[in-house]
């Protein structure tokens, strides 16, 4: 059983970094509320807009934690919604890129030749550009909203998949276990799912951990700037972009959205750090 | 200069030079998917058929879509970004307005970033494992998690609302004369006019902003100078150094730093270009009147000419900054230049 002995030991280097366990709890706190957030939020009829004026931007307290905003709604119930939403659009956007990039990268380095100068071309094109202002140019024509900014940020954001697949199938290329299954007349697919696949599947691991985090952070962004999800959908970007309105008396309606965006991209920073540390010893230095 | 560096520089640069031509392509394509109807929007709400027609025409909307490219490009080649639709000004001269501010917050923040990143860097790699390493651990995790508007808006609370030390947004007080320009920089101008009061006041503008935007490239550069400090301290000549009885002040700062700033550079660099788009959400967060706040007003207004402008003085600077990186390695380091 080698299985059981490898994953205890990837538990064991897991608990073992204080920083991959902060973010392994951080994950865990944000996936339970986005699971668990209609049955768990005090106020859900605060999420469909029940409007409740006697009781706007009360500060926090028992009866609202986190407090209330400009209508009346309570923060924390709006928070951990948002909690759903920002969740639901990283790993989407990150899917998404995924699955655009990865086919496009190990066609070009298992094809070469000039596919290979084509498709990577078409990525240094995509990646000359700095993400967040390319996302802004893209919303600025495609017009703000949610979907859109989640489109932009897909467009954006596939061509480092393009690039970490490429680069893991050149050097997989160059394997002999490859040549071996070549002359063993294995066809082009299956050498393709069985063996360039799984062997780039760490990296991959560790980028779309990360990447989770970085998308929840630009779809905050773009919601912030009033590129993204439209007040009153209850996203954080977007809860704060209000708040800023309300600043400095009730600071708690901008403080408590920001306290989330920074903890669930920390922790899915930190999960992809530990992630690493375990999948490719070679990475880890110092 | 040997045969290898030159090509090496030639095919570097031509590279760059196609790069640039993609971008346009790409920032003519994304003004043409637009489902919006510019001319409409040129027009106004209240605009007849009759009206639109008549500004798709002035605008040269009506042309084929290649010769709408070719004028776009000879346009570009003239540095005329357009005009905005909204407010009718060249994006040009707005772009030549605003950018200034934009490289004054860019310039400070970077200045921050090295000048605390380098020395810390240094510092958790030295005393490697130490409770200063593990706190600049924590500190360029955060740099890289933090929302940057949401870490503006926590410091305009502290130290703006709450103490009142700063100023909390904008570039300088209305009352304020700003210097006659000479660099388009405040501060500098400020300093070159001898009006130290106008100079005072600016730094107290640009300060949080600064620090805003120095955060995550200060992280990233930290990261990187500690990781390559810790792998040259390990080094032989660094053990013969020490062996022939280098005082560790001259080992740390001459040996093993010199050995250590190529990485290090290369951040800087490829850093410097991301600081432009990062400064879009520092910009908005403080008023800033720089070309992240103008390409955000723009982008809500759906007046696109103005958003493409900074697109791409944004990916020139982008391109321009890792060109140079690129150079750099390609004479610094003689293996590169055989690939």
């Amino acid at each position: 059983m080698i299985l059981p002995r490898r994953l205890r030991l990837a538990i064991f280097l897991l608990t073992r970094s204080f920083a991959s366990m902060l973010g392994i709890v951080l994950v865990t706190v944000i996936l339970g509320l986005a699971l668990l957030g209609p049955v768990i939020v005090p106020y859900p009829d605060h999420v469909a807009g029940g409007i409740d004026l006697a009781n706007k931007l009360q500060s926090p307290s028992a009866a609202h934690w986190f407090g209330t905003d400009e209508v009346g709604h309570d923060i924390l119930t709006r928070v951990i919604i948002g909690a759903r939403l920002s969740l639901l659009v990283g790993i989407g956007i990150t899917l998404a890129a995924a699955a655009i990039g990865v086919p496009l990268g190990i066609l070009a380095g298992l094809v070469g030749g000039p596919v290979r100068e084509a498709i990577m071309r078409l990525t240094d094109l995509f990646l000359s550009v700095p993400g967040l202002v390319l996302a802004i140019a893209l919303v600025a024509a495609l017009g703000p909203g949610i979907v859109n900014a989640m489109i932009a940020l897909i467009l954006v954001w596939w061509p480092g998949y393009v690039r970490l697949a490429d680069s893991k199938a050149l050097s997989i290329r160059a394997e002999p276990y490859i040549e071996a299954a070549r002359v063993a007349g294995a066809p082009t697919f299956r050498i393709l799912w069985r063996h360039v696949l799984p062997n780039s599947l760490s990296p991959l691991i560790v980028k779309m951990s990360m990447d989770v985090g970085q998308a929840i952070l630009a779809v905050a962004s773009l919601g912030f700037l009033g590129l993204g999800a439209k007040p009153p959908t209850p996203e954080w970007g977007a809860m704060i972009s209000i708040a800023r309105g309300y600043l400095p008396e009730w600071w708690w309606y901008a403080v408590y959205p920001g306290a989330f965006i920074y903890a669930a991209v920390l922790g899915f920073n930190l999960l992809g750090d530990g992630l690493r540390d375990i999948l490719d010893p070679r990475s880890h230095r110092g | 200069m040997d045969r290898g560096l030159t090509l090496y520089l030639a095919r570097r640069i031509g590279l760059a030079g196609l790069m640039l031509f993609g971008l346009i392509c790409l920032t003519f394509v994304i003004s043409n998917v637009a489902p919006s109807d510019p001319a409409a929007l040129a027009a106004g709400p209240d605009a007849g058929r009759s009206q639109i027609e008549q500004a798709r025409r002035e605008y040269g909307l009506d042309k084929p879509l290649p010769e709408q490219f070719l004028r776009y490009v000879g346009d570009l080649a003239q540095g005329e970004f357009g005009r905005s639709i909204a407010t009718g000004r060249s994006v040009g001269t707005d772009l030549l307005r605003y950018l200034p501010a934009t490289l004054e917050l860019c310039i400070l923040a970077m200045l921050i970033g090295v000048l605390v990143g380098v020395p810390l860097g240094v510092l958790s790699a030295v005393l490697k494992d130490g409770p200063i390493d593990h706190v600049t651990r924590i500190f360029a995790v955060s740099g890289i998690a933090m929302p940057p508007f949401w870490f503006g808006l926590l410091l305009q609370l502290a130290f703006a609302t709450g103490l009142g030390w700063l100023p909390t947004s904008g570039r300088l007080s209305v009352m304020t004369l700003p210097p006659d320009p000479i660099t388009g920089l405040m501060l500098v101008d400020a300093v070159l006019r001898g009006q130290w009061d106008v100079f005072r006041e600016g730094l107290s503008y640009i300060i949080l902003p600064a620090i805003v935007l120095s955060f995550p490239c200060l992280a990233s550069i930290l990261r990187v100078n500690r990781g390559e400090m810790v792998e040259t301290l390990r080094a032989d000549y660094i053990t013969a150094a020490r062996a022939h009885g280098v005082t560790p002040w001259r080992m740390i700062c001459v040996h093993a730093l010199r050995n250590a700033m190529l990485p290090t550079l290369a951040i800087i660099g490829l850093r410097w270009g991301w600081m432009m788009s990062s400064t879009v959400l520092v910009e908005t967060v403080f008023d800033w009147p720089g070309i992240g706040l103008y390409a955000v007003s723009s982008a809500i207004a759906g007046d696109f000419k103005p958003v493409m402008g900074v697109t791409l003085i944004v990916g020139l600077n982008f391109m321009i900054a890792s060109l140079i990186v690129d150079l750099l390695y390609g004479v610094l380091d003689p293996r590169l230049r055989e690939g």
